[in-house]
């Protein structure tokens, strides 16, 4: 398979391999130490550090800045941009610092709605949507030009991601919209947390029947939990996310002092399955102010040590 | 129709209660329809004020009247002979009506009754929904009839979000996925196919990102 860029992640792919992401959420404050201790307790056990871009709403360090810092420390981030704060003036000028410093993963987000973060009396701005910033960094990269028509020559040499949440409604428009992502150059999906197993294999299996697992990389999303209060909020109040209730039962079937070691136990079971699915090409672990745990979920599941590319 | 809500009252005697002599102005336009500014309107709005100061022993004369527009020169003009006795209008129009009527009389201090809030439809008596941003450039015919700039919280063109849940809105439960009715609608019409292809960035230029806007119809003009 040949590759479009220096991201290592895309060559751990290229290679064969199960890859394995997780994130870090930059500080509400310019401490930028919290990024690298954060990214420190993870980076031996994973091939890529997504920041996450204002998540939720909630103003933090930009994802850029974080972005470069762990660059710094010679690991290998993905940029997320969300398409809500910034313009596609902005949102192209972000692409360009970031591959300028050698940033060469970034995920395509339309990004939360304001309402549920700090600042719900901000603008938004969505001038471009997650699959139209797809589409502006696969143009930047390969034709090396801006939507304002600017050819240039230095392209950012870029591994193009997005989401997909196959537990969002409606359903069945759910391999619709990735078959669209797909084609507006989407190489990696990232999708939201699993927890309904049956569900997304169901969207898998859609998937590959339109052969979708091949042209792209879909990461299935693991977010253990850590407790069953936890479990009961994910379920009852984050839009888009489906908690079975099974899930709440066996956590919370355990006395506080294990959920967390329930919690984990879950997320291993969940990789260990989803392993075995055709087209899961890799594993990304959301593991919420949780970051500690990242290298033990990975190794348990079997995924540790992580293959030496690039 | 342009849809706006009655200021408070409280808000309004704040803005006149240093004055004398008001004239509050209606307009039988889109604020009747949607009971916000016209004839009935004023009347009642005319009515408290007066009670309010009368009550505040207050000296103030409030006199009102309904015009057919305020977004019309011609009918604006109906006032010029009586305008200049006030101490200051409140208009019970949209926010168009107040500004042409600031322009036609650019001595006049004139105030805001009503908050205008959007473009939409009547649900029932009561009950107005937002459908249209006047973006410029319609693309109601791609999307099934359903616009999503003015019906998706993201204005995205090629949702559905991954908040969408039940028919409604991540923003919240009270608001319809502007994206699942696209898909609904697109499905009955058989036409799920327009969805794959992806929208590429729209031109915004036609929209108020290109500053303020305005049409010229050459066809039309004398
Ligand atoms: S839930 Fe539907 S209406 Fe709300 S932002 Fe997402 S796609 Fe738009």
């Amino acid at each position: 398979m040949s590759t479009t860029s220096p991201s290592r992640l895309e060559k751990i792919l290229a290679a064969g391999h199960l890859a394995v992401t997780s994130e870090v959420g930059p500080p509400r404050s310019c401490d930028g130490s919290v990024i690298e201790h954060k990214a420190n307790l993870i980076k031996d056990h994973v091939d890529a550090v997504n920041v996450t871009d204002n998540q939720t709403s909630v103003t933090r360090m930009c994802s850029l800045a974080a972005c470069i810092r762990l660059k710094l420390m010679g690991l290998e981030p993905v940029l997320q941009m969300v398409t809500r704060d910034r313009n596609r003036i902005a949102l192209q000028s972000d692409i360009l610092g970031a591959a300028s410093f050698g940033i060469c993963n970034i995920l395509c987000l339309t990004g939360d709605h304001q309402h549920f973060g700090d600042h719900a009396n901000a603008v938004n701005v969505f001038d471009l949507d997650s699959t139209q910033l797809l589409q502006t960094a696969r143009m930047m990269r390969d034709e090396g030009r801006l939507l304002g028509g600017h050819q240039f020559e230095h392209r950012p040499q870029v591994f193009i991601g997005a989401a997909a949440n196959p537990f969002a409604d409606p359903f069945e428009i759910r391999i619709p919209r990735l078959a669209k992502k797909v084609a507006a150059g989407a190489q990696f999906i990232q999708t939201q947390c699993i927890y309904n197993l049956e569900k997304f294999k169901l969207w898998l299996k859609l998937g590959r029947d339109r052969g979708l697992h091949e042209k792209v990389a879909i990461f299935a999303g693991i977010t253990p939990m850590k407790n069953v209060g936890m479990a009961r909020y994910m379920k009852n109040r984050v839009p888009g996310i489906e908690v079975p209730d099974e899930i709440v039962k066996r956590i919370g079937g355990v006395p506080k002092e294990r959920q967390a070691e329930e919690g984990i136990k879950l997320a291993i079971e969940q990789i260990q399955e989803l392993k075995e699915e055709e087209g899961v090409r890799g594993f990304h672990i959301m593991a919420i102010e949780w970051e500690e745990k990242v290298p033990e979920i990975i190794e348990r599941a079997g995924l540790y040590p992580r293959p030496q590319i690039g | 129709m342009i849809k706006a809500v009655p200021k408070p009252l409280e808000e309004i005697i704040e803005l006149i209660k240093d004055l004398h002599k008001v004239l509050v102005v209606g307009c039988d336009g889109c604020v009747t329809v949607c009971e916000a500014g016209g004839l009935k309107e004023v009347g009642v709005l005319s009515s408290s004020l007066r009670l309010n100061f009368t009550q505040a022993n207050q000296r103030m004369e409030i006199d009102d009247t309904t015009l057919t527009r305020q977004c019309d020169k011609e009918y604006l003009d109906q006032l010029k002979d009586r305008i200049d006795a006030y101490d200051a209008v409140v208009s019970l129009a949209c926010g168009c009506g107040v500004q042409y009527l600031v322009e036609r009389y650019p001595d006049k201090v004139v105030y805001p009754g009503v908050d205008t809030c959007f473009m939409g439809v009547d649900l029932e008596r009561g009950v107005y929904a937002e459908r249209c941003q006047a973006c410029g450039k319609c693309i109601l015919a791609d999307t099934g009839g359903i616009c999503p700039i003015a019906r998706c919280s993201k204005r995205m063109l090629n949702g559905p979000c991954g908040g969408s849940e039940k028919g409604k809105c991540e923003v919240n439960s009270e608001i319809d996925c502007g994206w699942h009715l696209i898909y609904e609608r697109l499905k009955t019409l058989g036409q799920l196919d327009r969805f794959e292809h992806p929208v590429a960035p729209k031109d915004w230029a036609t929209s108020r990102d290109g500053g303020p806007r305005k049409i010229v119809r050459e066809d039309l003009r004398i």
